[in-house]
């Protein structure tokens, strides 16, 4: 590895630098709206909603019509394949809808996960086949970034050195490609919630998983600059008996971060996997009052932590479209002020009141 | 790597952290006067100074008596470990000294290269059989960081990936043992100079380097809030036909580790390799000036750009200590200035430097 063989030029990289910018922009996030349709069936179900293409365009139409100022909040929006090729009721298309608020449009490009033989259950994540010409075609049908999601859990035998390094890998090779065709990688490497682990058992997971992840993106000569990280939090496992605090759970995060993520990049947008939306927002909102030195911006990526209320709002029936539009820009504005520190939910004490629930950082 | 066996407690963590923040506080910067005995006769011979024991000392003791004005600009002083016992005229033993006046003590600890057979010529760093009690003993002598030394070269073969993980490993190795015995572990993984390469292409050997140094580290545990790092900063070889300006070095270098540092490392003290007293302040300078974010502390650990004129001054010659002295702390004065990025150099424009800094995204 001792002769540089430039991957981009000053230009490629100056463009995707800017990109990777302007969706952290600050006090902003992004909307994960990138739900394929089998995970669509799942949200659509619960409010008794048929999971059809009509329904998908409108819900997703309730959304990106929201009054422009939503741009404040959100900076880039994550599409699925088949929305990107849909159109608003009044038939614009809608990444011009989203571009014309000057809200950048991003692209799940990975083709869901497959088994690692030989292991416990560990997967990787496929859809690198074709993929250079598949960018391509979605830089010219207005995508500038793209999104992968990998997948690891915590158990005892879990995550192994395989699953560690082939996801790690993948990632790779994914941001190496969309770099090419100008697009900005999303790197997704999400350790799930399951399980009854304690929070420095997903502490030192999340440690070792992005340590992974960063050495690949060294080997694979991918630009940081141009990219952006979309992690888990650092919690406890759903069924772990102990309870955390946002501080703490702050703490842990921003800890593991600072021991593994690059100042380079430019911003991290944490996935808020099964948190409630209040839950996903007050953990935010107390990354970004963690007293340890944070070089990347914090913010969201949020799907069900943006979208559950107005989902619940909507039903399906035409009448509630404002009431969910309202639902939906209520939680943006309050990720917004969460990306800043600024949130403070109603009934809370205020922020003097919890700093002193942080423990020193040596202990973490 | 799925379970956790921590390797520290709370209270090592703490100790590890407080010392290496210390080190590097606002301003400061390390002495590495850790010659070993073979250094120093190439330091002495020009000087005409025989490399004898008590001639060692005594240069070591012009340093280690230099006025109160370098403690707000030394956080720490790299130790030899002959020098670790020797003792002042007065009897004072120096590591006494060098800790009362609040300076933390530092000890080499490597045994120096040894050939990687196979390659271009390269080399991994030996030193790790008892290192653990080696430390425990500097631990209690005084001791409270170490150094190790590994070294790399560019040519058109090398760095060889080799040469990459087996220095990257065996510095990490050596950091987890030091953290074992309350030692804070300065990284040093050197890319020397030498060769024709140009600024480009040591931006991208550091950056691979520095990468497989960070992966080692977290593969044998080590708790990085508790190291210090020593690179080279990024230049052009010695023989490469273009020049780059203070700058281009500074925006290479920052470039360089923000791409491969994490932020939970509390300082980056850079070697000086071969650069001249003024030189290494003014590069220092510029990097403290880069308008990048910057999440640790960049600071020195510099050898000969501490004590060329001092060296020269002094000869040998007990009437020229003092004298000597003096210029040791006007070294250490203008890289404590430079660490804060506010050293002026006589004869450099000091707001002109600004101008000069090219985007970086042509990094």
């Amino acid at each position: 590895m001792t002769h540089q063989y430039p991957s981009l030029s000053p230009e490629q990289k100056k463009e995707l630098a800017t990109i990777a910018q302007r969706i952290v922009a600050p006090g902003k996030g992004i909307l994960a709206a990138d739900e394929s349709t089998g995970t669509m069936a799942k949200r659509l179900q619960k409010i008794n909603v048929e999971n059809t293409e009509e329904n998908r365009r409108y819900f997703r139409d309730l959304l990106f019509s929201v009054d422009p100022s939503i741009s404040d909040n959100i900076g880039g929006i994550i599409f699925f394949h088949e929305t990107l090729y849909q159109k608003s009721d009044k038939g614009i298309p809608f990444p011009k809808l989203v571009k014309d608020k000057g809200i950048v449009v991003g692209i799940k490009v990975d083709k869901g996960t497959a088994g690692l033989n030989g292991t416990d259950g560990e997967t990787t994540t496929q859809g690198l086949d074709g993929l250079s010409e598949r960018c391509a075609q979605y830089k010219k049908d207005g995508c500038d970034f793209a999104k992968w999601r990998c997948v690891l859990k915590i158990s005892d035998g879990c995550p192994s050195a395989l699953a560690i390094a082939e996801n790690a890998n993948v990632l790779a090779r994914y941001a190496s490609i969309c770099q090419q065709n100008g697009l900005v990688p999303i790197v997704e490497p999400e350790i799930l919630p399951d399980g009854d682990h304690d929070l420095l058992r997903c502490q030192y997971v999340t440690e070792k998983v992005l340590a992974a992840t960063y050495k690949a993106l060294s080997d694979h000569h991918v630009y940081l600059e141009g990219t952006l990280l979309k992690p888990n939090m650092v919690t406890a496992g759903h069924s772990c008996p102990k309870k955390y605090t946002p501080e703490e759970v702050g703490m842990a995060t921003v800890t593991a971060l600072r021991r593994t993520v690059p100042a380079a990049v430019p911003g991290i947008c944490f996935l808020s996997g099964g948190q409630s939306e209040e839950e996903a927002s007050l953990n935010l909102n107390a990354m970004n009052q963690t007293p340890l030195h944070r070089p990347w911006k914090l913010s969201f990526s949020y799907g069900r932590a943006l979208q559950a209320s107005a989902l619940a709002a909507w039903k399906g029936k035409p009448e509630n479209r404002k009431a969910s539009q309202d639902a939906f820009c209520t939680r943006a504005k309050i990720n917004s002020l969460a990306s800043k520190g600024e949130y403070k939910p109603t009934g809370q004490a205020d922020k003097a009141a919890t700093q002193s629930l942080f423990t020193a950082s040596y202990v973490y | 790597m799925t379970h956790q066996y921590p390797a520290l407690t709370p209270e090592q963590k703490k100790e590890l952290q407080e010392i290496a923040q210390r080190i590097v506080a606002p301003g400061k910067g390390i002495l590495a006067a850790d010659e070993s005995t073979g250094s120093m006769a190439k330091r002495l011979n020009p000087i005409g100074v025989e490399n004898t024991e008590e001639n060692r000392r005594l240069y070591r003791q012009l340093l280690f008596t230099a006025d109160q004005r370098i403690d707000s600009c030394i956080g720490g002083v790299i130790f030899f470990h002959e020098t670790l016992y020797q003792n002042a005229d007065d009897g004072t033993p120096f590591v006494k000294m060098i800790k009362d006046r609040g300076i933390v003590v530092g000890i080499k600890v490597d045994k120096g290269v040894v050939p990687l057979a196979g390659t271009n010529g390269e080399t991994t760093t030996q030193g790790l059989d008892g290192l653990s009690e080696r430390c425990a003993q500097y631990k209690k002598d005084g001791a409270d960081f170490a150094k190790w030394r590994s070294v790399l070269k560019i040519s058109e073969t090398t760095p060889s990936e080799l040469a990459i993980m087996e220095n990257a490993n065996v510095l990490a190795r050596y950091a987890s043992i030091c953290q074992q015995n309350g030692i804070v572990p300065i990284v040093e993984p050197e890319i020397l100079p030498d060769g024709e390469h140009d600024l480009k292409r040591c931006q991208y050997v550091t950056e691979k380097v520095l990468a497989a140094c960070y992966k080692a580290l977290s593969d044998h545990h080590v708790y990085l809030e508790g190291t210090l790092l020593k690179p080279n900063m990024v230049t052009a070889g010695h023989s490469c036909p273009t020049k780059y300006s203070n700058e281009e070095i500074a925006m290479a270098t920052v470039t360089a580790l923000r791409r491969t540092v994490p932020p939970a490392v509390p300082g980056v003290t850079f070697l000086s390799g071969g650069q001249s007293e003024e030189e290494a302040s003014i590069n220092l300078n510029a990097i403290n000036n880069c308008p990048l974010s910057r999440p640790w502390a960049l600071t020195f650990s510099y050898g000969r750009a501490l004590q060329a004129s001092a060296l020269n001054a002094w000869r040998g010659a007990r009437d020229n200590e003092k004298a000597a002295t003096e210029e040791f702390i006007k070294r250490a004065e203008a890289n404590g200035l430079a660490s804060r990025g506010k050293y002026v150099s006589s004869g450099t424009a000091g707001a002109a430097g600004q101008s000069l800094y090219v985007a970086n995204h042509a990094y």
